[in-house]
């Protein structure tokens, strides 16, 4: 596809935290060849200067929680020629997800002192569930070293090296001592997808499963390992239900009774 | 002065440890050794005697692993931890190019191969066997220039086995736990006795010699060598586990249909684990990383694993979708299709796999599982 010399980058947020915003801003010295590379157009996190539509590349954050995010993500769909999503929320709904399995009004009432005045859906769902997407980057937070490689392939016109493969295999790459095997400690690294370079267990926690499922995950014999590492059924529901509980295999996982003992 | 002969024997006392370390290091070297670090005996840099893991054992099983003290202060009285000396040779991520755009083309600039001069300390039998295996890997048909770089000027101190591990099976392989004279530039045995704790050096290679120099020694009594091959001898009595490797490759090689292929499957991971502890094990993927102006391309190679899906990405997809296909490929090339590729198996018996992989996966159990109930295996001895 022929480019425009400086391609038009956006940047949108939905139900958010921002964090994946701010991997944007903490690219430092990357940011400045980025904001060389293309025309940062408009990204209200970064400066409330806006250039209108369309825009050759946007990068969407956040989940869909509200009817106003639903028609919104139609409009910003429309006026992007690629959109990508980033980070956990708008890739599977994110942590604000758990209102799938509860009742949001009950939230509402709780937590605000006039839940009347709060519209919002009864669930939090992934973008791709509300317009096509072209390509989505996981984690919780996007990887800075990933999101630049997004908008480098963009830039080179080729398909972006983005490894599917576990956790494990940058856990071994860097030398980390398996905190499972060597400390029985419960880690969803085997399932879920590289992106972080395997940062929780490199000091001594269990991986939560920040990227979503791996490329083919064996939840069915992950949770048979937990089960015997003492990881019980309520237990094993606030494992995977964190920021990818909207994730279908995730949610299966959580919800499944323990799998009956492989016959070897 | 001049160090000792090629192939004679030596006593070290364990006091004089720290000037056998200082030797290496004043004969340029900078040693990595086994240390404790997370709760298990890693590879690291070692700089004093108080960096090895004195009076440290492991315990080893199937996807677990603990270290425990032990009743002595022996330096060397484990087996081997969750590293290999693999990642000294064959580094987990290694630039091996740069690209810089010019006025008119671009320039490639190799990444240089020069590093310090490393010596292993307390490389196992089935450790040496796996360098070996990838030196057959490396350094065969096209070197690779920075495997061959490390590898000169490497120095191999082997330290013999004085205990097997529940996961080892060395004896099985061919490997150890002895370690052949001249394997190593030096081997070592631990000796430990309530009035004295010393150490059998053994001087396999003229650099071994050379790093000995100044190093008090004394000649090697006949009841020290005598000590030493008992203990190896115990060791090899004491195996963890076994694998039965008469006729293996076609064993393996005639069955791509088995069941067991699928049983082992639904336990499977495919979390890459197993290949990535593995010593022998080299398979990698290389990637290109541009600045963002296209300026700049430097390209990486890192490890990669069988149990991937990109590992057989092709233009219609990944040639091995199926955990099965994938389980099979990794047992079949590592003990029979290896045997085609580089005359040898590509298992050394140090049972990392079998530790490492979260849900405990036991190749000799597999191996067994296949041939219990797979055709008979054809009488002649491994290809
Ligand atoms: S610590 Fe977790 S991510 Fe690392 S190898 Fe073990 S199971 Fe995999
Ligand atoms: S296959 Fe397993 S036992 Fe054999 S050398 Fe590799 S890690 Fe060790
Ligand atoms: S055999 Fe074990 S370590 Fe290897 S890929 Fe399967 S689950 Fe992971």
């Amino acid at each position: 596809m022929p480019r425009s010399p400086r391609p038009k980058l956006a940047v949108w947020k939905f139900a958010s935290c921002d964090g994946c915003q701010l991997s944007v801003l903490d690219l430092e010295d990357d940011l400045l060849a980025l904001a060389g590379a293309v025309e940062i157009a408009n990204f209200r996190e970064a400066s409330s200067a806006v250039v209108d539509g369309p825009y050759d590349l946007s990068l969407v954050e956040g989940s869909v929680t509200t009817e106003e995010d639903a028609r919104r993500i139609r409009e910003v769909r429309a006026e992007s020629r690629i959109l990508v999503t980033i980070g956990a929320c708008a890739t599977s709904g994110g942590i604000q997800a758990l209102r799938n399995f509860a009742d949001v009004k009950e939230f509402a009432r709780v937590v605000y002192a006039r839940p009347e005045y709060v519209r919002t859906l009864a669930t939090s769902t992934a973008i791709r569930e509300h317009v096509p997407v072209d390509l989505e980057l996981r984690g919780c937070p996007v990887n800075k070293a990933q999101l630049l490689e997004v908008v480098s392939a963009y830039l080179g016109d080729r398909s972006p090296n983005l490894p599917t493969e576990s956790v494990c295999a940058s856990c071994k790459r860097r030398g980390t001592v398996c905190v499972m095997v060597a400390r029985g400690t419960p880690c969803l690294g085997p399932v879920t997808q590289s992106g972080c370079g395997a940062l929780c267990p490199a000091y001594d926690r269990g991986c939560y499963g920040c990227f979503g499922p791996a490329e083919t995950p064996n939840l069915p014999s992950m949770v048979r390992r937990l089960d015997e590492l003492g990881v019980d059924a309520a237990a094993r529901v606030r494992l995977f239900r964190t920021f990818n509980a909207g994730d279908p295999l995730f949610r299966e996982a959580a919800n499944a009774s323990a799998p009956p003992a492989e016959a070897r | 002065m001049s160090g000792p002969e090629v192939g004679s024997r030596h006593e070290l006392e364990r006091g004089a440890f720290p000037a056998f370390l200082a030797s290496l290091e004043r004969h340029g070297y900078s040693v990595v050794g086994p240390t404790v670090r997370d709760q298990a005996i890693v590879y690291g840099e070692i700089h004093r005697v108080e960096d090895l893991p004195i009076g440290w054992t492991d315990r080893p099983g199937a996807g677990s692993y603990r270290i425990e003290r032990r009743a002595d202060a022996a330096l060397f009285g484990y087996n081997v931890g969750p590293h290999s000396w693999k990642r000294y040779l064959y580094p987990a991520h290694e630039r091996l190019w740069t690209a810089e755009r010019d006025a008119s083309s671009f320039t490639v600039r190799p990444e240089p191969t020069d590093g310090p001069a490393l010596a292993l300390l307390g490389v196992r039998a089935c450790e040496l066997a796996a360098i070996q295996v990838q030196d057959r890997v490396f350094l065969g048909g096209a070197p690779d220039p920075g495997y061959r770089a490390r590898r000169q000027r490497l120095l191999r101190i082997a330290v013999q086995c004085g205990q097997a591990a529940a996961t080892c099976f060395c004896v099985s392989m061919g490997t150890g736990p002895g370690v052949a004279p001249a394997a190593a530039d030096l081997a070592l045995t631990e000796l430990i006795r309530p009035e004295r704790h010393y150490f059998l050096v053994e001087v396999g290679t003229p650099e071994g010699a050379r790093v000995l120099e100044g190093v008090p020694l004394r000649p090697a009594a006949v009841e020290t060598e005598r000590a030493a091959e008992a203990l190896v001898a115990a060791t090899a009595s004491s195996m963890g586990r076994t694998m039965d490797t008469s006729g293996i490759r076609d064993l393996l090689v005639l069955q791509p249909e088995h069941p067991r292929w699928e049983v082992v499957a639904r336990r499977c991971l495919s979390c890459t684990n197993c290949t990535l502890a593995c010593p022998t094990c080299f398979c990698s993927t290389t990637e290109e990383v541009p600045t963002l102006s296209g300026e700049r391309v430097e390209r990486w190679r890192r490890w990669d694993s069988c149990f991937t899906l990109g590992f057989t990405e092709l233009h219609s997809g990944s040639a091995r979708r199926s955990t099965a296909s994938r389980y099979r490929q990794w047992l079949t090339h590592k003990l029979a299709t290896w045997h085609d590729q580089f005359g040898s198996s590509g298992c050394v018996g140090c049972g990392r796999c079998i530790t490492w992989c979260p849900v405990g996966i036991d190749l000799t159990e597999e191996v067994a599982a296949i041939r219990a109930t797979g055709p008979p295996a054809t009488p002649e001895a491994p290809r």
